[in-house]
């Protein structure tokens, strides 16, 4: 692996810490999508929540003339981004402390979580307000602070919900969409002490309690530390990027004494006039909005207006890693805007758990396991690249133009390559089942007799199509499981040659049920 | 014009009738077509499935086949959207695999001359008129690829539209995924039935007889689907519709993606 330098003397990429990542589940994709699949109630909330986000999205993307112009800009500065990283990296510490910040540099998720857990407990306190961010949720930072006696209170509505009920988010713009309105009614009720129990599944009400718990903690917040996330970071002018829906982040940005901010270190853009790109793609691409309600941008320390003190956290944890392989980087251009969620009919049937990392659907196919690497074919992540039928949505609609789909195969190749490379370990069912299609399917003969042997099987049965086959087979029960399978017949080279024989045109069609030409006819191919 | 058939090696040995159709369709509007025998496989499922060491030997082979044949023919078909998309995408990316720019070139060579069937009708044959005649109704399911890797658009559609007798509805729900994806359908067999289970939904609630796409392999997904729920649709290649003409008609049979008459 080559060198990346990330703007501190000689450090090689890495991949994500196992310990605190939230990046890896306990079990493969199939496996956990087998158990999803089984809840009825979650693919109701899902299909209905994914299919009106996709379609907002289309109808305010459509409004955009330039659109594609746009998403082409969006992967040009991108691109530009991934191409200097160190640079820019060095450019953004140097911008923020100038503007007054503090910058720190986290190898891991552990790096991070001491990093912000000393801040913390330097200043005193036993609570802090956090803002929606992914890349706390990866770290695993509300654990973290936990394990120092530390409470964390997400102050996003759908954090909040996920946070009480003591679940895990399943997608990234949406956390709580595996959740019905009737389900959130009972966990209000559950965690929050004061509620009235004659609350209502309305929406409004809901958002109304979730209003007064979190109000009174704002109201507290002099001396305190809230910690978010972002956006996007500013090279050039040190400015942070926090947008949002409900207004709660500006609270947490603006109110307390001490911000902390945790940023992957891809999130880097060149300059502040670039942000007019991204703004349009995001809120159209996530929520379907033409612009979100509250964007939020703060450079440094301003003093006597907003926090007195700032902290930026870079965090690597696995992203050096991405970036070094030429091929699959561009999954480090992500503006967490889960457009691809929405669209992707995978993700929409099994939901965001059977990721088993905080960044589920096809955005996280691809992220997950180039950040945490794959240690062998029984790594939970070695099964996300698999978990797509390659159809290409996610591409469309990627803001960013990220080839979704083309780093799937590509990760897909590369896990093939380690293990064909590794001696001993090429022996799998798909191994021997490839291997052995290459052999035939490159040998004219030895293909030519396959597919006359191929239509015996029409012989036996002589109508109809396969049923369910018996499990002791390898590979073709996952298919006739759940659907027939056609009846190979008179293969088409056979009818071809039969044609040929009789001196071509007019072409006889073969006769509906017979079998392959019959052993009389056999010929030499 | 002289038009060399590949088949795909789904539709030889699972579809022969694709492949049939494809050859009367293009002799019916006097071309000639040409066959190899000596010809297998894309490679595509080798390909996606991430084994580009063991597609490589299938794409060698795709190239030597078909590269005798440059000079004799105007252009090479393929009754689908995804091995054409994997003729025209992936051959390369194989032949970067295995540092071959040898291999990288040829198969470049082959892949300019290589259509999927509605592009080789609209834009080299310059027809969407054919002649044939189906009277019934049919569904149109774009397939992924034919959709988003060939950016085939509206031209299956034209030729459709333009057959006699014919009645084309409206597909709920049309772009998404079928779930077949070649081998996710086996290992991610779960999610892939969820998907197919409500193609197929979909496909019965369009009301029409025959779901239509250009690709066999979706179609066998679809129609495997649709006979195990014993549901009336059945699945039709675009091909399969083309050929039919009121002197020859298509009969459907026992089979999926068959004829009988």
């Amino acid at each position: 692996m080559s060198t990346v330098h990330l703007g501190m003397p000689g450090v090689r990429p890495q991949h994500a810490s196992p310990g605190s990542s939230h990046l890896r589940g306990d079990r493969s994709f199939p496996a956990k999508a087998r158990t999803e699949l089984a809840n009825p109630v979650l693919r109701q909330n899902l299909q209905h929540a994914t299919s009106t986000i996709q379609a907002k999205r289309a109808s305010v993307v459509r409004e955009v003339r330039d659109w594609q112009k746009l998403r082409d800009a969006g992967s040009a500065l991108k691109w530009q981004v991934t191409d200097h990283l160190p640079e820019m990296l060095v450019q953004l510490e140097e911008s923020v402390q100038a503007a007054g910040g503090t910058v720190h540099w986290a190898r891991d998720a552990e790096e991070a979580g001491e990093i912000v857990t000393r801040l913390v407990l330097e200043r005193g306190q036993q609570e802090v307000l956090k803002v929606k961010s992914m890349a706390t949720q990866e770290i695993g930072l509300n654990e973290t602070l936990a394990h120092a006696g530390v409470h964390a209170i997400e102050s996003d509505l759908a954090e909040l919900i996920v946070q009480l009920a003591g679940d895990t988010p399943s997608h990234i713009l949406v956390p709580a969409i595996h959740r019905n309105r009737a389900e959130i009614r009972e966990i209000f009720l559950r965690t929050m002490p004061d509620l009235d129990p004659s609350i209502t599944d309305d929406p409004a009400e809901l958002a109304g309690a979730a209003r007064r718990f979190l109000r009174e903690k704002f109201l507290d917040m002099s001396g305190s530390v809230a910690i978010s996330g972002g956006n996007f970071a500013v090279a050039d002018t040190g400015t942070v990027a926090v947008v949002e829906s409900e207004g709660n982040g500006r609270m947490c940005l603006t109110l307390p004494r001490t911000l902390i901010t945790v940023l992957g270190i891809e999130k880097i853009v060149p300059s502040f006039q670039d942000l007019e790109v991204f703004l349009q793609l995001l809120p159209r691409s996530s929520t379907g909005e033409r612009m979100n309600p509250y964007t939020t941008l703060f450079t440094g320390v301003a003093e006597g207006d907003g926090p007195q003190e700032f902290h930026l956290v870079l965090l690597d944890n696995g992203r050096s890693a991405v970036l070094a392989d030429p091929e699959g980087r561009s999954a480090l251009h992500c503006i967490r805007c889960s457009a691809c969620l929405n669209v992707c009919p995978v993700y929409e049937r099994t939901g965001g758990h059977a990721y088993g990392s905080t960044y589920p659907g096809p955005i996280g196919a691809i992220l997950s396991p180039q950040m945490t690497g794959v240690t062998g074919p029984d790594d939970p992540n070695a099964s996300l690249p698999y978990a797509s039928s390659l159809c290409g949505a996610c591409y469309d609609v990627c803001p960013v133009k990220i080839d979704i789909p083309s780093i799937l195969v590509h990760l897909r190749a590369k896990e093939v390559d380690q293990r064909r490379e590794a001696s001993g370990q090429f022996h799998g069912t798909w191994d021997v089942a490839m291997r052995g299609a290459s052999k035939l399917m490159s040998s004219p003969r030895a293909y030519d007799a396959a597919v006359r042997a191929s239509s015996a099987l029409g012989a036996v049965k002589r109508t109809g199509n396969i049923g369910k086959l018996p499990s002791a087979l390898p590979l073709i029960p996952g298919w006739t499981d759940h659907r027939d399978l056609p009846v190979p017949r008179q293969s088409f080279r056979s009818w071809w040659k039969d044609r040929e024989r009789h001196g071509g045109a007019p072409a006889p069609r073969p006769d509906g049920d017979g079998p392959e030409d019959s052993p009389a006819s056999g010929e030499d191919a | 014009m002289r038009i060399s058939l590949m088949t795909t090696c789904l539709a030889d040995v699972m579809a022969p009738d694709v492949a049939r159709s494809t050859v009367i369709l293009l002799e019916r509007l006097g071309h000639e077509v040409v066959y190899d025998p000596r010809q297998t496989c894309c490679g595509q499922m080798h390909t996606n499935t991430g084994y580009y060491s063991e597609a490589a030997p299938v794409v060698r082979h795709f190239v030597d086949t078909f590269e005798r044949q440059l000079d004799d023919v105007d252009a090479i078909v393929m009754p689908s959207g995804s091995c054409t998309g994997c003729v025209r995408d992936q051959h390369r990316l194989v032949a970067q695999h295995e540092q071959d720019e040898d291999l990288e070139k040829r198969a470049g060579a082959v892949a300019a001359k290589t259509y999927e069937l509605s592009e080789l009708l609209v834009d080299v044959l310059k027809t969407t008129d054919v002649g044939a005649y189906f009277p019934h109704s049919v569904t149109y399911h774009p397939t992924c690829h034919s959709m988003r890797i060939l950016k085939v658009g509206p031209r299956p559609i034209k030729l459709l539209r333009a057959v006699e007798g014919i009645e084309v509805v409206n597909l709920p729900e049309s772009s998404t995924c079928c779930g077949f994806g070649g081998t996710f359908s086996v290992k991610n067999s779960d999610t892939s039935n969820a998907m197919v289970t409500d193609k197929a939904a979909n496909v019965v609630r369009s009301g029409a007889e025959f779901v239509v796409a250009g690709d066999a392999s979706c179609l066998m997904n679809i129609g495997g689907k649709l006979a195990r729920n014993g549901d009336a649709p059945r699945p039709i290649h675009l091909a399969q519709i083309l050929a039919s003409t009121r002197e020859d008609p298509f009969v459907p049979s026992a089979e999926m993606l068959g004829r009988a008459s």
